[in-house]
């Protein structure tokens, strides 16, 4: 679900950059057409619109998977303020061990949950931004039209943000990305902490 | 000749049989290594991909499905919200496939509105006797697909009035519009039963000015705004998918909102 989901974000955030460089909201703001999807509008578009079928349907298959099994509540709650502090202060001693890569530190927590409630965003502002008429009461929800469009583009900014701390991360952490690929880590504690 | 790796002396036979649950699993792994490198090379060559055939092919499948998905979410029975007549952009925002100083007017007087298809009455209409049939003011937004908007004041026929009144077969899948400016362009039988799509004639409450598709353009409050021909010459009603200017160039043909 991962690696659908990470190919379908490449293409609805550079399809997304055809699309928004058609009419920009920020004046100073266009994306050059080598990070565009799409050769012009059209394809953007058509990428778009395609993509986010793919998107959606592997988003509520992993939420429902993660709701189901408790799996995204063991893996993301509780967030203490205490450990916080304290996954700062090891990071900053350079003490932040990851020895186990099946439990995350709070500030993994946070960023898990912010780039998935962004994601969930991002389908939500999107199906008001596609049908502004029948669904007029979501529309109304993000301040109408142009509303709904910039929660839509800083959705895309929040998204980006994580992603390049997320590929640099784990790109220090190299055993994070075995662990990814091979379907996840194999480790004792994993056995140990469950029971 | 001998490769110089091989070994002299050939590994005895119980020693693969031990190990064959092994060489199988190492077989495995380069498999998906190897279909991973191939998947990040689509990635590398997307250019290419994407202008391939058969990607665009797929992508104008999903294009064509997702018409059907928005046909079921259509609510004919649904009003796009209305404005005070405070907001209204004057004039309004221009834009077509060329610039406004571009525009050919056409001369109203001589003007008709030609009828094709599955119609019963097929007799061309001029402005006076359009003019005569009820009326409906609108005062809408206006969603370009390219992302800007503006509240826009519409009056003129109903079109289903229009195409009652003419006795067009109301059970037909699509209606289509020829224009002076060689801008084709159609949409689905229900939108053009919705109330709020007009044959419009005025802007503002004045008649329509010459860039905006003088004297008859179509008005639809539930379409995107490319889905709004200007400069109407005739209209067909027919079961033959009619396309649309930019719809042949990729488009999507619904774009309801």
């Amino acid at each position: 679900m991962h690696w659908i989901n990470a190919a379908t974000m490449i293409v609805m955030i550079g399809s997304g950059w055809g699309i928004y460089d058609d009419s920009v909201i920020f004046h100073f703001l266009h994306f050059s057409d080598t990070f565009r999807i799409g050769s012009w509008a059209a394809k953007s578009l058509l990428w778009h619109f395609a993509g986010m079928w793919v998107l959606a349907l592997n988003g509520i298959a992993y939420l429902t998977f993660g709701i189901v099994t408790g799996r995204l509540r063991e893996r993301m709650l509780p967030i203490r303020v205490a450990d916080v502090i304290h996954t700062i202060r090891d990071t900053l001693h350079f003490k932040l061990t990851h020895d186990d890569l099946t439990t995350y530190n709070a500030v993994q927590k946070i960023l898990y949950l912010v780039v998935i409630l962004a994601g969930i965003s991002q389908v939500v502002t999107g199906l008001a931004i596609w049908k502004p008429i029948q669904l007029s009461w979501l529309l109304a929800l993000f301040g109408g039209f142009q509303g709904a469009r910039l929660i839509h583009f800083l959705g895309m900014t929040v998204i980006v943000g994580f992603v390049i701390v997320h590929v640099a991360l784990s790109l220090l952490v190299p055993s994070t990305l075995w662990a990814m690929l091979s379907g996840g880590p194999r480790l004792g504690s994993r056995q140990a902490g469950r029971h | 000749m001998k490769s110089l790796f091989r070994p002299l002396r050939a590994p005895d036979r119980d020693v693969l049989d031990e190990h064959r649950r092994m060489i199988r699993a190492a077989e495995r792994r380069s498999l998906i290594r190897g279909g991973l490198s191939l998947g990040a090379l689509t990635l590398l060559t997307g250019c290419d991909v994407s202008d391939s055939g058969a990607v665009n092919k797929a992508l104008l499948a999903i294009s064509s499905f997702n018409d059907r998905v928005q046909a079921l979410l259509f609510d004919p029975n649904r009003l796009a919200p209305e404005y005070p007549a405070s907001m209204v952009l004057k004039p309004p925002r221009f834009n077509a496939y060329y610039e406004i100083e571009n525009v050919k007017p056409l001369n109203g007087g001589s003007w008709r509105l030609e009828l094709a298809g599955l119609i019963d009455n097929k007799q061309p209409w001029t402005r006076r006797q359009l003019a005569a049939l009820p009326q409906r003011e609108m005062i809408i937004r206006h969603i370009c697909v390219e992302g800007w908007d503006y509240i826009g004041q519409w009056s003129g026929v109903p079109l289903r009035t229009f195409l009652e009144r003419v006795g067009a077969d109301l059970t037909a899948k699509y209606v289509g519009f020829k224009t002076a400016d060689d801008y084709p362009s159609s949409i689905d039988m229900a939108t053009a039963l919705h109330p709020q799509t007009l044959l419009a004639t005025t802007y503002a409450g004045e008649t329509l000015p010459d860039p905006f598709g003088y004297p008859l353009r179509l008005r639809t409050s539930t379409k995107l705004g490319f889905k709004n021909p200007k400069w109407i010459t005739a209209i067909e009603v027919t079961n033959t998918y009619p396309s649309g200017y930019w719809e042949s160039r990729g488009f999507n043909w619904q774009s309801s909102l």
